[in-house]
């Protein structure tokens, strides 16, 4: 048996972010010292980017099975039957920590990692969205990472050959030194076609596709799992550099590879590269892997075998064929000019064994890096809340004009449009996208069939922070209710958690209501979770972001003509909202009146003033049955073909939802309104609060009363607000008013905010 | 009456072009592969958008070299129509088979929207069913959409009329503002003097079914099908 080459020592521990206990773990398993490059084996899989140490105890408490459900998590995506001959794979992936140090190929290899996490599996990617945190604009080192992360995903999605459909862009002073890049992509294959991620087969040959082995990217999965400091800059040799035309050509030999029926297994090389395919896909059919390292295509000369099995070179694929049947394989990669070679095979022996030159250079059970890593109960602490005792209630009010705080609103990047984002993706490539970003969902067809699908991510640190687990039932019920106003049925969601130091008591019990709260709201809009992404660390100099779930949820229209879109179709519609406009003196509105008072104060301020103010608010309420009315009525209401548009008021109330609805979009002008809301004694309050479970729609004058009947039979408060037209959007309340603007200028103050951060 | 669509190592709009002649139009269609001589006797090619050999070098540079650009440099020089979209009219000015070259986009960064265009002639096989002055809805995607020439070339195009789209505003009033990338003379598409290779920077494949916004395209390709079908009459 070899020898360990080096004396491991605690340092040596230490930089492979491996514990005294850990190392003690690995000897057991060996029953022997560990050679380096076992070492750096154990310390990728263990690493908590692949282990998922801190998070399995918990990620175990969420519904991850339905009637739809084909695969649900473990394999390198979730399967999601949509009837007829089709499923669609689909998953969210972070990529922060990269993106932090190289904002450019951090995000566009994120982008590449998610796509061949959907094309392994045999489906062709047809749709690829985003979500997006950072630090606010009015810094300029955040704007120059907005800016390489939306050049990233842009480079790398363009040339690929994928449109960018939509997601989402979020700014909090959180996301300053931590900005969040999480990239979702949805393939669509028949349902004859799904491939796994497993070596099956004692025999046959285990061959390497795509892209030559670099020195890039060694130790991305161990950086991935630990805050940030001023040295962390230092780390850009660690992130990997993107060649789309690669992945693109790569995409393409694999499915045609896949078509000659000689393909019995597949996975890509994402994180932790050949060490994790080869072991994982061991570890899933209960068989070994042998390999030899001489044969791996190497851009480098001199290459030692740790950092062979620990690069993360990009494009690159892992798959096993039939025995006898590799020629068919290479043929097809010779065609496309990509590189594939044998360079090992499948064993009987459940152990990932790895030559040089015929020369052993590991020897691990598979078992002991996959399902038999370290599983952590680490402890977790509610955070003693700086209880403030509630301040006394004011009895004088704020006196801000709603028009002038909608204004104000309308201008934060938070609320503003994003076209100067969305308008560097190609969003049209494939001639599938029915809605264009902007809307609530991102909406595409399938070709030949008469369904459509609808996707959102949703995410909002700012409430999670306040209040963990409500906040991650609202953004699931958000993003239902986005898809629901494009005339979607939920299906089945993926999710990406983005936190802090799990070591930390807090953050952990964050994280672990987060699931509570989730898994409750899954349970309830029936959308199992059939896979997604942990990224914890997300701290730097011990400071750690928002806790940050993102949703990302997938819902079926059908027939297509029943997609629904968000803005006034025409003068003459009338108005209505699904839901109630406030609740009375809750808790919630008294903080909301003491957030109007400050944000007089900043009104005048050029900072992001209804960021200031949103963040001084507490979570909602939200009473999940309440919501799953609202969205049953809603879509029972497009499916009957009696609401003609729906808007979900979400970020910045009922004002600014009203505002979206009368904006212009492709091929349709703006519209005016004129409306009357019973506001009270509580306007700003009534006009901007963010009370949950309100759905703004427009329908014919005649489908009222239907529409009224439908409501109440789901036990849904329906209210009249008024008309469409004009060209100004009026709001008043028994005969005062509450704003009258006009929907030009306010359109103008909306489309314009964001870029003039990016104008030199 | 067939269609070849060409297939170039990093093309990504050959999908989308082959649905569009299929599926809407309804014509036979085929792709062809870049390492083939053969156009598999097809009476028109397209030459699609994407970023064949991955824009190395410089947009289309590379692709001219392809065994197929050699067999299409003769099928254009009998008279056969070529149509390049997008990447594709990148390869057919690399190609020599239209005249000018590419720059990057004035505001420097890649561009996804609907733009205007005016058509400029209908004497080309492309817009014969198209009225000069016609305003057109069709999006564009692109980071190289700068199109420029020198003086005595734009001279030619204007003399010859070879100008077959310009960028215009919603009324067709040729403007500024209403040039999405600084191109010359808001050039968006030109055909070359024998007026049967057409090169445009917009993508009348992706306008071309309501569902997805516009049809507005479509008008290009029922064009190159009328023309073919009168070349097949007379012959």
């Amino acid at each position: 048996m070899m020898l360990a080459e080096s004396e491991i020592t605690p340092e040596l521990l230490s930089h492979h972010n491996l514990t005294e206990e850990e190392y003690q773990r690995i000897v057991q398993v060996l029953r022997r010292q560990p050679n380096l490059t076992e070492l750096g084996i154990f310390s990728v899989m263990w690493s908590e980017h692949c282990s998922y140490k801190s998070s399995k105890v918990h990620l175990k408490r969420l519904p991850t099975t339905g009637q739809r459900v084909l695969q649900g998590p473990g394999e390198n995506a979730g399967i999601i039957d949509i009837g007829g001959d089709y499923a669609i794979a689909f998953k969210i992936e972070s990529h922060n920590h990269p993106s932090f140090i190289e904002p450019y190929q951090g995000a566009a290899t994120g982008v590449g990692g998610i796509l061949r996490d959907i094309f392994t599996m045999g489906a062709r990617p047809i749709a690829a969205m985003n979500s997006l945190r950072f630090g606010p604009l009015d810094q300029v080192k955040n704007r120059s990472i907005m800016e390489g992360v939306v050049a990233g995903i842009a480079g790398y999605g363009n040339c690929f050959g994928v449109p960018t459909i939509g997601g989402e862009v979020v700014f909090e002073e959180s996301y300053s030194s931590n900005p969040l890049v999480n990239a979702f992509a949805l393939g669509l294959f028949r349902k004859d076609q799904i491939f796994y991620g497993k070596a099956v087969g004692v025999g046959n040959p285990v061959i390497y596709v795509g892209s030559k082995t670099g020195r890039d990217g060694i130790h991305g999965a161990t950086m991935a799992s630990a805050e940030f400091d001023e040295e962390s800059e230092s780390k850009r040799p660690n992130v990997q550099v993107g060649d789309p035309f690669l992945e693109k050509l790569l995409l393409e030999a694999c499915l045609e590879a896949m078509k000659t029926g000689a393909v019995v297994g597949i996975q890509d090389m994402g994180a932790a590269g050949l060490t994790c395919s080869t072991c994982e896909m061991g570890g899933r059919a209960g068989t070994g892997i042998e390999i030899d390292l001489q044969f791996v295509p190497q851009r480098e000369t001199g290459m030692t075998p740790y950092e062979i099995m620990l690069s993360e070179s990009q494009e690159r694929m892992l798959l096993v064929a039939e025995k006898g049947r590799e020629e068919e394989v290479f043929q097809v990669f010779r065609k496309w000019e990509v590189d594939a070679v044998t360079i090992g095979h499948v064993t009987a022996d459940g152990l990932l064994r790895v030559k040089d030159h015929g020369k052993l250079a590991a020897e691990i059970p598979n078992a002991a890096l996959t399902d038999e890593a370290p599983v952590y109960q680490r402890p977790l602490q509610r955070p003693v809340e700086s209880h403030r005792s509630p301040e006394p209630r004011r009895t004088a009010r704020s006196q801000l004009a709603c028009g002038a705080v909608l204004r104000k609103f309308l201008s934060s990047p938070n609320l503003a449009s994003k076209e100067w984002v969305y308008r560097q993706y190609d969003h049209m490539v494939r001639t599938n996208t029915v809605q264009l970003p902007g809307g609530d969902a991102a909406v595409i067809r399938i070709k030949g069939t008469d369904k459509a699908l609808a996707i959102s991510l949703d995410g909002n640190g700012r409430y999670c922070r306040r209040h963990p687990r409500r906040g991650a039932q609202i953004a699931v019920a958000e993003c239902c209710r986005n898809l629901v106003c494009a005339g979607a049925l939920p299906l089945a969601a993926t999710n990406c958690l983005n936190f802090g130091n799990p070591q930390k008591p807090e953050i952990l019990w964050q994280f672990s209501e987060v699931i509570d709260g989730m898994a409750e709201a899954c349970r309830v809009f029936e959308t199992p979770v059939t896979g997604g992404n942990v990224s914890l660390y997300n701290e730097t100099l011990g400071e750690g972001i928002y806790p940050t779930p993102v949703i990302g949820i997938v819902g079926l229209i059908e027939p297509i003509t029943r997609t629904t879109r968000c803005w006034f179709p025409a003068d003459g519609q009338i108005v209505a909202l699904l839901g109630q406009v406030t609740r009375p003196s809750s808790e919630y509105l008294e903080a909301l009146s003491q957030a109007f008072v400050a944000f007089a104060a900043d009104m005048e301020s050029p900072k992001d003033a209804y960021t200031l103010w949103a963040n001084r608010l507490p979570c909602p309420p939200l009473d999940l049955h309440q919501e799953r009315g609202v969205q049953n009525a809603c879509l029972e209401g497009i499916r009957n073909g009696l609401i003609r548009a729906a808007h979900d008021c979400s970020d910045g109330g009922l004002a600014v939802a009203l505002a979206e609805m009368s904006f212009s979009s492709f091929r349709a002008p703006r519209h005016g309104a004129r409306l009357q809301v019973p506001a009270g004694e509580f306007p700003t309050e009534a006009m901007f609060g963010e009370y949950q479970s309100r759905i703004l729609v427009t329908l014919d004058e005649t489908d009222c009363r239907a529409v009224q009947q439908i409501a109440s039979r789901h036990g849904v408060e329906w209210l009249r607000l008024g008309t469409v037209g004009g060209d100004r959007l009026i709001v008043e309340d028994r005969g005062s008013v509450l704003i009258d603007e006009p929907v030009a200028e306010l359109e103008s103050i909306w489309s314009s905010s964001l870029g003039q951060y990016f104008q030199r | 009456m067939k269609f070849g669509v060409l297939m170039f190592p990093g093309s990504n709009c050959e999908h989308d072009a082959y649905h569009m002649v299929s599926k809407v139009l309804h014509r036979p269609v085929e792709f062809i592969w870049h390492a083939t001589k053969d156009l598999k006797g097809c009476d028109a090619i397209v030459v699609p958008g994407g970023f064949s050999y991955g824009d190395y070098l410089r947009t289309g540079a590379i692709a001219r070299f392809s065994p197929v650009m050699e067999a299409v440099r003769e099928f254009a020089a009998t008279g056969g129509l070529v149509i390049g979209i997008c990447n594709g009219f990148q390869i057919l000015l690399e190609s020599g088979l239209l005249p000018g070259a590419m720059l990057r986009n004035n505001g420097l960064k890649y561009v996804c929207r609907h733009v205007y265009v005016r058509v400029e002639t209908g004497d080309t096989p492309f817009t014969g069913l198209a009225q000069p002055g016609r305003v057109l809805q069709i999006p564009i995607g692109h980071m190289e959409g700068n199109y420029f020439a020198d003086e005595a070339t734009l001279a030619q195009l204007e003399r010859n009329r070879q100008i077959v789209f310009r960028y215009c505003s919603e009324d067709g009033q040729i403007t500024e503002a209403a040039n999405p990338n600084g191109s010359l003379a808001n050039i968006a598409g030109i055909c070359n003097l024998q007026r049967n290779v057409l090169g445009m920077m917009p993508h009348p494949e992706r306008a071309s079914e309501a569902l997805l916004g516009s049809d507005d395209g479509l008008v290009v390709f029922q064009s190159m099908v009328q023309s073919l079908e009168l070349l097949t009459t007379r012959s």
